[in-house]
C-alpha cells in the first residue's frame, strides 16, 4: 500500500493500520492494495466488472467492514461498482469513503457505484467520508451512487461527510424500502472556491409503517454551488421526512429542491429547508465569550458539521 | 472599576430619523458591588448593557474598566479583559451544545462532567440531561436561560451583566433564578451589574440605578431608591414583584431598547 494511500485512509477514516480483525478490502487507483474475508463476511472480486461484492452472514453482530477507495495520483479514472449483500439479522458497520489526491494537471477521479441489499431485520451503519488533497490545478472530482433496497423491518444509517478539497461532486442515493424499514442519511457538507457539490435523493416507501429520515446540513463558501435535491414517494402509510439546512458564505450559493409524493391517505411527507448566513447574533455571543469574529465563525461551523 | 463617561446613544428610526436612546450617562460600578439597573420599558437599559460590552458603540462619551479606556475595543478584547454578559435573549446555535458554550465560557476546550455538574447545578440543571444536548430549540426559554446564566458564571469575570434575567422565562424557573442570584450574591467576588425589572432582584442588590428617558434618574442604597422607586417614577406594581413594567415580568414579554 501506497503511503499516500494510508494518508488519505487516516483522513477519511478510523484506519489505523490493517486492523486484527474482520473484513477490509482496499482500493487503490483502481486496483486493490489490500483484501481480507472473515469468518462471517466474505469479499470477492466481481467477474463481469470492475469490483466486488460484500456477502455479510446472517445474524453477523458488531463486525465492522472496511471498503475504502483512494486516488492517489492525477490522471485517474476509477470507476468501481460493490455490492453489499447483508443478510437477515445482522448488525454491522461498514466504513467505506474516498480519498482523492491530485498534485498534477490530469484530473483524479473516483465513481463508485455501490448497491446495498438488506434481509429483513438487517441494520447497517454506512460511514462515508470523501476528501481531496493535493495542489494540482486537475480536479478532484468523486461521483458516489448508492442504491439500496431495505427488506421488510431493516435500518440503514448513512452518514455521509465531504468537507474539504473535492472540486466536483455529484452524489445519487436511491432507495426502496418494505414494511417497517427504516432509512436514515446525515448528510455534511462543505465546498468552497469553485467547488460544486450536488446531492439527489430518490427514496421509495412502499411498505406500510417505513420510514426515511432525510438530513443535509452543509456550508458552501467562496464561489462555490451546492445543489439539494430529494424525492420522496410514499405508497403506503408511511413517514418521510427531508430537511436541507444550509449556511452561505462569500458567494456561496445553494438551492434546495423538495419533491414529495404520496400516493396513499396515511403518507406522511414534510421537507424543510433552511438557507442562509451565519446569524450575527451567534457571532456575537461567542465574541462575548472571548473568542475573535474568525474563531467565532469557525467553531459554529464546526458544531453545525459535527 | 468601571466608569462610563457622558454616554450617549442614539439608533436610527424606520423613518430615517434618529431616536436618542441614551444622553450623557455617567456611570460607576465600584469593585465587587451588586448593582441592579432598572427603569420603564425603553429607557435604554439594555442598550447601556450593550454599550459596556461593546455589542454597540456610543456616539459619545468613554468607557474605562480597571482603569483602562476600553470604548475602542472589540467584543472579544473587552471579552478577554474580564467583561461577561448574559444576554436577555440567550442565542441559539444548531450543532454546539452545552458542553461546547460551558467550555468557551471557562476558557477551557474540555471541561470535565464534574465541573459542568457545578456550572449546571449553580442553576439548578441536572447535567446529565444537559451537557450534550444541542442549544436549539429544543430547549425551553427557562432551560436555554439558566444555561446562559451559567454560562456568565462560568466566564469568573470581574464583572458579569445580566440583561433582564427574568425575560421569557416562568414564574417557576424565576423563583431558582432568585436563589441562584442570592448566592452569586453571596459567593461571588467579582462586579455584577443585572439590569432587571423584578422587585425580588432589586432587593438583592447593594445599589439600585434607575434610568429613565436615557438618563439616570435616580441612584443609591436599595433601601433608599426602593421606597421612592414607584411614587418619583410614575412606576406602578402591577405584577407579582415586577415593579416597574408587567409587560416585562416573566412570561409575559421584554424590553428591546
Amino acid at each position: 500500500m501506497k503511503s499516500k494511500t494510508e494518508e488519505l485512509l487516516h483522513l477519511i477514516s478510523d484506519w489505523n493500520g490493517i486492523p486484527k480483525t474482520g473484513a477490509y478490502n482496499i482500493r487503490e487507483d483502481s486496483g486493490c492494495a489490500g483484501r481480507r474475508s472473515s469468518e462471517n463476511v466474505s469479499i470477492e472480486s466481481k467477474t463481469d466488472l470492475p469490483g466486488i461484492d460484500i456477502r455479510v452472514k446472517p445474524y453477523t453482530k458488531g463486525e465492522k467492514i472496511y471498503i475504502p477507495a483512494c486516488v492517489t495520483h492525477s490522471d485517474v479514472d476509477d470507476l468501481v461498482y460493490n455490492d453489499f449483500y447483508i443478510g437477515e439479522g445482522c448488525d454491522v458497520t461498514i466504513v467505506a469513503g474516498c480519498g482523492v489526491h491530485s498534485d498534477g494537471h490530469e484530473d483524479a477521479k473516483h465513481n463508485g457505484i455501490h448497491r446495498f441489499f438488506l434481509e429483513k431485520d438487517a441494520r447497517v451503519v454506512y460511514l462515508e467520508k470523501h476528501i481531496g488533497t493535493g495542489n494540482g490545478d486537475g480536479q478532484r472530482i468523486i461521483n458516489p451512487v448508492t442504491h439500496a433496497q431495505l427488506a421488510e423491518n431493516s435500518y440503514m444509517l448513512m452518514d455521509t461527510t465531504q468537507i474539504k478539497g473535492v472540486d466536483s461532486t455529484l452524489r445519487k442515493t436511491s432507495a426502496v424500502l418494505e414494511a417497517g424499514a427504516t432509512l436514515v442519511v446525515k448528510e455534511k457538507l462543505m465546498t468552497d472556491g469553485h467547488q460544486v457539490a450536488k446531492t439527489d435523493f430518490d427514496v421509495t416507501l412502499k411498505g406500510e409503517n417505513s420510514g426515511v429520515e432525510l438530513q443535509s446540513r452543509s456550508v458552501a463558501k467562496g464561489h462555490s454551488y451546492q445543489s439539494f435535491r430529494s424525492i420522496i414517494n410514499g405508497e403506503a402509510p408511511c413517514t418521510g421526512h427531508s430537511a436541507c439546512d444550509a449556511i452561505i458564505m462569500d458567494e456561496g450559493k445553494v438551492s434546495a429542491t423538495p419533491e414529495l409524493t404520496a400516493a396513499h391517505v396515511d403518507a406522511a411527507l414534510i421537507h424543510e429547508a433552511a438557507i442562509g448566513k451565519i446569524a450575527g447574533e451567534q457571532l456575537t455571543k461567542l465574541m462575548t465569550l472571548g473568542l475573535s469574529e474568525q474563531e467565532a465563525e469557525e467553531k459554529i461551523i464546526a458544531g453545525f458539521l459535527r | 472599576m468601571l466608569q462610563l463617561k457622558q454616554i450617549t446613544f442614539s439608533a436610527p428610526q424606520e423613518n430615517g430619523g434618529e431616536r436618542q436612546i441614551l444622553s450623557h450617562v455617567d456611570f460607576t460600578a465600584e469593585q465587587g458591588k451588586f448593582i441592579v439597573i432598572t427603569g420603564p420599558n425603553g429607557s435604554g437599559k439594555s442598550t447601556l448593557a450593550r454599550i459596556i460590552v461593546g455589542i454597540q458603540q456610543p456616539d459619545e462619551g468613554q468607557i474605562f474598566f480597571q482603569g483602562e479606556d476600553i470604548t475602542n475595543l472589540s467584543i472579544s478584547e473587552r471579552a478577554k479583559r474580564g467583561i461577561a454578559f448574559a444576554f436577555q435573549q440567550p442565542v441559539r446555535f444548531k450543532g454546539l451544545t452545552v458542553s461546547d458554550l460551558l467550555g468557551l465560557a471557562a476558557g477551557k476546550e474540555l471541561l470535565t462532567r464534574k465541573q459542568m455538574c457545578t456550572y449546571l447545578q449553580q442553576v439548578g440543571l441536572c447535567a446529565a440531561d444537559y451537557i450534550d444536548r444541542d442549544v436549539n430549540a429544543s430547549l425551553s426559554g427557562g432551560e436555554i436561560k439558566r444555561i446562559e446564566i451559567a454560562m456568565a458564571m462560568a466566564r469568573k469575570a470581574p464583572l458579569t451583566i445580566f440583561d433582564e434575567p427574568e425575560a421569557g422565562i416562568d414564574l417557576w424557573s424565576f423563583n431558582h433564578l432568585i436563589d441562584v442570584f442570592r448566592r452569586l450574591r453571596d459567593v461571588t467576588k467579582g462586579t455584577v451589574i443585572i439590569i432587571s425589572h423584578q422587585e425580588r432582584i432589586l432587593d438583592i442588590a447593594d445599589e439600585i440605578v434607575v434610568l429613565s428617558g436615557g438618563q439616570i434618574s435616580a441612584r443609591g442604597k436599595k433601601e433608599e431608591i426602593l421606597p421612592t422607586l414607584l411614587e418619583s417614577h410614575g412606576m406602578t406594581n402591577r405584577g407579582p414583584g415586577c415593579l416597574v413594567d408587567r409587560t416585562a415580568c416573566p412570561r409575559e414579554g421584554s424590553e428591546g431598547a
